[in-house]
């Protein structure tokens, strides 16, 4: 694949990309983010105080009006990310910020404070709305707690106001539901609407589609594209289904095994990606316009073990084209050139290096 | 074996527990025992043995809670429960080793039987699931809600005093003298058998309810439907796939439900006046004998916890998960 | 916001797919399911039967209970309808008088352990860690203890082991099943995403407790609850028999422990005894029947199918294990094998 087969600003891009291109201030940022678990049953071969290397060093940026996907596989630890951000769970290390001040929430204050901008929406809508309550109940909890006590009219028309948003019309047909009398859609909109109650800055999706059917994936997107242009809201769109990030993202980060691999505008790392695992990634989805034809170097091996992840680069053992260095030295995020607005491109690849002993990066396929 | 070795260490814990609480419920419970069991036996204790119940009681002054209990273990571990004070001077221990023969062997067989039975007809009623086997239900739901020892009453009274075909208490001829003879054993089962029957129709339901909710929840599982496919004969699928799998949780809820069910049938020894240990309590109780019920409340306890250890071994010889597990 | 129009507008394209759909469904509520079981219908019935006895109990009783009468151990006739005792008391006064001690200590048993089996329980699954191997400890202990001898030995030692005593001992020993059956339900609750959705939200741990978890925990708490008051009502009575508690305070088992004591079975006075057992066991009967609703509510697949076995029949369809239904090939029945299987389980919301 030559570098450049699409034309910048290719029509299928993210709607509304173009204005907020501003170099304003990141609305929440992580630096150096980590996360590790203690193994349970720790004594047992791994030693005392092994670790699972969940998220190590991880930064990001979110700002307003932007979506940026973190894409990887299972077990990648996209998220663990959201959880670290959404303050669910302690990092072991790193920094958070929101709005340029650290926002390590301690105390129950704090962290109310905190997720009064910063909100989640999660994996599974059959999960994560509770069976016993109504939507209404669930609604006016959000509402209550990040607005204060509402009552009658007013709490009426605040639940009406956040259904029309997440577009369950009219609302008065959905807001006395339970949960199990709707579609898996219709529970991810309702999810979407809690989190809007807070009326956040950021909103963290994790994986917000991928337990849908494919048919309504797309609404769901195109809602919260709606809603990051109307509330300006800052996206974290996390997934594993790389065209969906080309789709709806404006940046795009790579993880792989804990550690983010690459980053840059959504359109160039999906259309032409610099790492190895991503330029893997993308040859393991299937090509609709060439279903038969399977490209060369379809990733092999696994995942590697995240208690002891391997030396160097970790993706070295599946890397096709690793050498001693990538097992011997963490290659850094290195700068690759510059998307079609300009905007930095890196991956953390020793290929990009200016070393003697650095590896030759071939392309993976070649072109008929 | 990790597992076995859990559940014991458990077990020993529990022990503990229940000694500890033999220890100090006699000691948190307001007022004074002794005093007013003097009052009621007038005289008929001996003033040494209203020393060594206050001992036991914890109403010795001179001690402190701690040293009363590093006694109190002493006393156990030399196997001295203390002295009855209506057979005084007998020691618990001798009273209570007496009985528990007659209770393993009334109470353990019947309960085994009741077991293995229930399991096997549970099995049936769930394989058998829409059928009339269902209306078995309602009768064994009649028989775990009415108290077990009602329907010993009901037993005497119909096998034994009205159709004559049973003695209606007792463990054996009292004309006979206890030995190894064929004629007194047969006199034991001769008189074992009527209250054996009711335990075991008392306590088998709760099996058949437990075994038949089983079969049905593992009967829907994609394993058993894909022995069904391959062809495999209804009975081998019955007995292979469903009630092999079905058989752990019973297993596990025999070990649970044991403190229950020998509760339960204790108080069958009592109407049926057989010599076990909870007929020892249930007169322990009405002469209030302290000491005596605190080595029968320890002793059922212990008895238990060892029949708990070993449903534990069969469990881990039946779960594969158990073995594997180190 | 004052984009609610646009919100209809964009409404039409992007989510004309899912919204809409499935909205048409019947609010079926479980309660309502509840009251549909047959079982636990005639459960019901039953309890609000022994219910009302226990409240007019004393004024609908035709005697005084502790009345003595010339009429000594007269089986039932028109005056007596269940007959009397060694000293003429009425025994169907004595049965509708002690209705009330059996129910009052079965509730407050049944309302104390589950209490503690609440707590216990939801705070081990919810806690984790060491509080839950603690906790987990405890109620393991006393569920391998055998609760009978203890209570015994407790109320023995009591110096006035009335009803209400008597009710709290078997509180106090008798929560650690619902506690066992609570933490584990909580445990897995516990890593439920509304949970942590809840807590994302920034609901407190107290609320999240009792407004996300318990909620759900409902049908396993009322189960323990039932199953608390059965087991409160078999050993209440069996103290009273056993002549631990005060024979002055009439419950069932009172009559039985004068019975037994007076030599009724060997004098055939079946009066004396029969009923009142009959009594004891058509409650925990109802109880149990309850339980079965409640059960079967959790558990779907515990559904008896009795009117499907029947038309399973008159198909020739051998229902076994497995349930996947086995056509005999007898040219009319071999189309139906796809109908029964549309016959199957309903695997409803309950089912995960």
């Amino acid at each position: 694949m030559s570098v450049h087969t699409t034309v910048p600003g290719a029509p299928d891009g993210a709607p509304g990309a173009s204005p907020q291109t501003d170099p304003r201030e990141p609305v929440l940022e992580a630096v150096g983010l980590t996360k590790h678990y203690p193994v349970k049953g720790a004594g047992r071969g791994s030693g005392r105080g092994a670790v699972v290397h969940a998220v190590d060093g991880v930064d990001l940026a979110l700002h307003a009006g932007r979506v940026v996907a973190l894409v990887g596989e299972s077990g990648s630890g996209k998220s663990t990310v959201a959880r670290l951000l959404a303050q669910l769970q302690p990092a072991t290390g790193g920094r958070l910020l929101l709005g340029g001040a650290d926002a390590r929430a301690r105390g129950r204050r704090a962290f109310r404070r905190y997720v009064g901008r910063v909100q989640m929406i999660f994996q599974d809508p059959f999960a994560s709305l509770n069976p016993v309550h109504p939507v209404r109940y669930t609604l006016t909890r959000a509402l209550r707690i990040h607005r204060g006590r509402l009552r009658g009219d007013e709490l009426e028309r605040a639940l009406t106001e956040l259904l029309e948003r997440v577009h369950l019309t009219p609302a008065e047909r959905y807001v006395d539901k339970y949960p199990h009398e709707l579609s898996g859609g219709q529970r991810q909109r309702i999810a979407i609407a809690r989190a809007l109650a807070a009326d956040p800055e950021v909103l963290l999706a994790d994986e917000p589609i991928s337990m849908l059917d494919v048919s309504i994936r797309l609404g769901i997107l195109n809602l919260l594209a709606d809603l990051r242009d109307r509330l300006h809201l800052a996206i974290l769109y996390i997934t594993h289904d790389i065209a969906s990030a080309r789709y709806f993202a404006d940046t795009t980060l790579v993880m792989y095994a804990g550690r983010v691999v690459e980053s840059g505008d959504s359109e160039s790392v999906t259309q032409d990606p610099k790492h190895p695992y991503t330029r893997l990634l993308l040859a393991s989805a299937p090509d609709p316009e060439n279903l038969a034809e399977r490209p060369e170097g379809t990733p092999r091996g696994e995942p590697p073990s995240l208690v002891r992840p391997p030396s160097g680069c970790r993706f070295h053992p599946r890397c096709p084209f690793a050498t001693d260095l990538c097992a011997a030295e963490t290659p850094p995020l290195l700068d690759v050139g510059h998307g079609p607005a300009g905007e930095p491109r890196r991956a953390a690849c020793w290929g990009y290096a200016d070393r003697a002993d650095a590896p030759v990066l071939t392309s993976p396929e070649v072109t008929p | 074996m990790r597992f076995v070795l859990r559940r014991a260490a458990f077990y020993l814990f529990t022990a503990w527990a229940a000694i500890t609480i033999n220890f100090f419920v006699p000691r948190l419970l307001p007022g004074d025992p002794v005093t007013a069991l003097m009052g009621r036996m007038q005289g008929r204790i001996d003033s040494n043995a209203e020393e060594s119940l206050r001992v036991l009681f914890g109403l010795d002054q001179d001690m402190s809670l701690w040293d009363q209990y590093v006694h109190y273990w002493q006393m156990l571990l030399h196997g001295d429960l203390g002295l009855s004070f209506t057979h005084f001077p007998t020691p618990v221990a001798d009273i209570v080793t007496q009985a528990l023969p007659w209770t393993v062997g009334l109470v353990g067989i019947a309960t085994i039987i009741a077991f293995l039975l229930g399991t096997a007809v549970g099995t049936g009623i769930g394989w058998r699931r829409g059928t009339w086997a269902d209306s078995l239900l309602p009768i064994t739901t009649f028989f775990s809600a009415v108290p077990y020892f009602w329907l010993g009453l009901i037993a005497i009274a119909v096998f034994a005093v009205n159709l004559g075909w049973f003695p209606s208490n007792g463990s054996y001829d009292r004309g006979m003298v206890p030995s190894l003879s064929w004629e007194f054993v047969g006199s034991v089962i001769y008189y074992g058998t009527l209250p054996a029957l009711t335990i075991v129709v008392s306590s088998i339901s709760g099996w058949i309810l437990g075994m038949r909710n089983m079969m049905v929840t593992v009967s829907s599982e994609d394993y058993v439907t894909v022995a069904h496919a391959k062809g495999l004969p209804a009975r081998a699928v019955v007995v292979g796939y469903a009630a092999r799998n079905a058989i752990l949780p019973q297993v596990s809820s025999f070990a649970l439900a044991l403190g229950f069910v020998v509760g339960g049938t204790l108080v069958m020894e009592m109407v049926f006046s057989y010599q076990g240990i909870g007929y020892t309590l249930f007169q322990a109780v009405s002469t209030h004998d302290y000491p005596l019920m605190q080595g029968c409340f320890l002793v059922i306890t212990l008895s238990v916890l060892v029949a708990n250890l070993v449903a534990d071994l069969a469990y881990a010889a039946l779960d594969p998960r158990t073995r594997q597990e180190g | 916001m004052a984009t609610s129009t646009t919100a209809i507008e964009v409404a039409a394209p992007a989510g004309a797919d899912d919204v809409g759909q499935g909205v048409a469904r019947p609010g079926r509520r479980p309660r309502l399911l509840f009251l549909r079981n047959s079982k636990a219908l005639v459960g019901i019935a039953i309890l609000v039967f022994f219910g009302i006895l226990a409240v007019v109990g004393p004024w609908v009783a035709p005697y005084d209970p502790d009345q003595v009468s010339t009429a000594l151990l007269q089986p039932p006739s028109g005056a007596h309808w269940l007959g009397t005792d060694h000293t003429g008391r009425d025994i169907l006064s004595q049965i509708i008088v002690g209705t009330r001690g059996v129910l009052v200590v079965g509730l407050v048993a049944g309302l104390g352990a589950t209490a503690l089996g609440v707590v216990v329980g939801v705070t081990a699954g919810f806690v984790g860690g060491l509080g839950d191997e603690g906790l987990s400890a405890l109620s393991n202990v006393f569920l391998v203890i055998p609760q009978l001898p203890l209570i015994i030995i407790i109320a023995a030692q009591l110096p006035s082991a009335g009803g209400i005593t008597v009710a709290l001992v078997i509180g106090v020993t008798g929560w650690a099943w619902g506690a066992r059956v609570l933490r584990a339900q909580t445990l897995s609750l516990r890593k439920r995403d509304f949970v942590e959705a809840a807590r994302a939200t920034g609901e407190r741990t107290w609320r999240i407790v009792l407004a996300e978890v318990l909620p759900n925990l409902t049908a396993i708490i009322a189960a323990g609850f039932v199953g608390t008051v059965t087991f409160a009502v078999l050993s209440q009575v069996t103290l009273a028999f056993i002549g631990i508690t005060p024979v002055s305070e009439w419950n069932w088992g009172t009559i039985l422990f004068w019975a037994q004591n007076n030599l009724a079975l060997q004098r055939g006075a079946w009066w004396w005894f029969v009923p009142a057992g009959l009594c004891i066991a058509l409650l925990g009967m109802a109880l149990t029947l309850i339980n079965f609703g409640i059960d079967e509510l959790v558990n779907p697949r515990l559904r008896s199918t009795g009117m499907h076995a029947r038309t399973l029949r008159r198909r020739g369809i051998r229902p076994r294990v497995g349930f996947t239904p086995v056509v005999r090939p007898t040219g009319a029945g071999a189309r139906d094998v796809g109908r029964a299987a549309l016959h199957q389980e309903p695997h409803t919301e309950e089912d995960r």
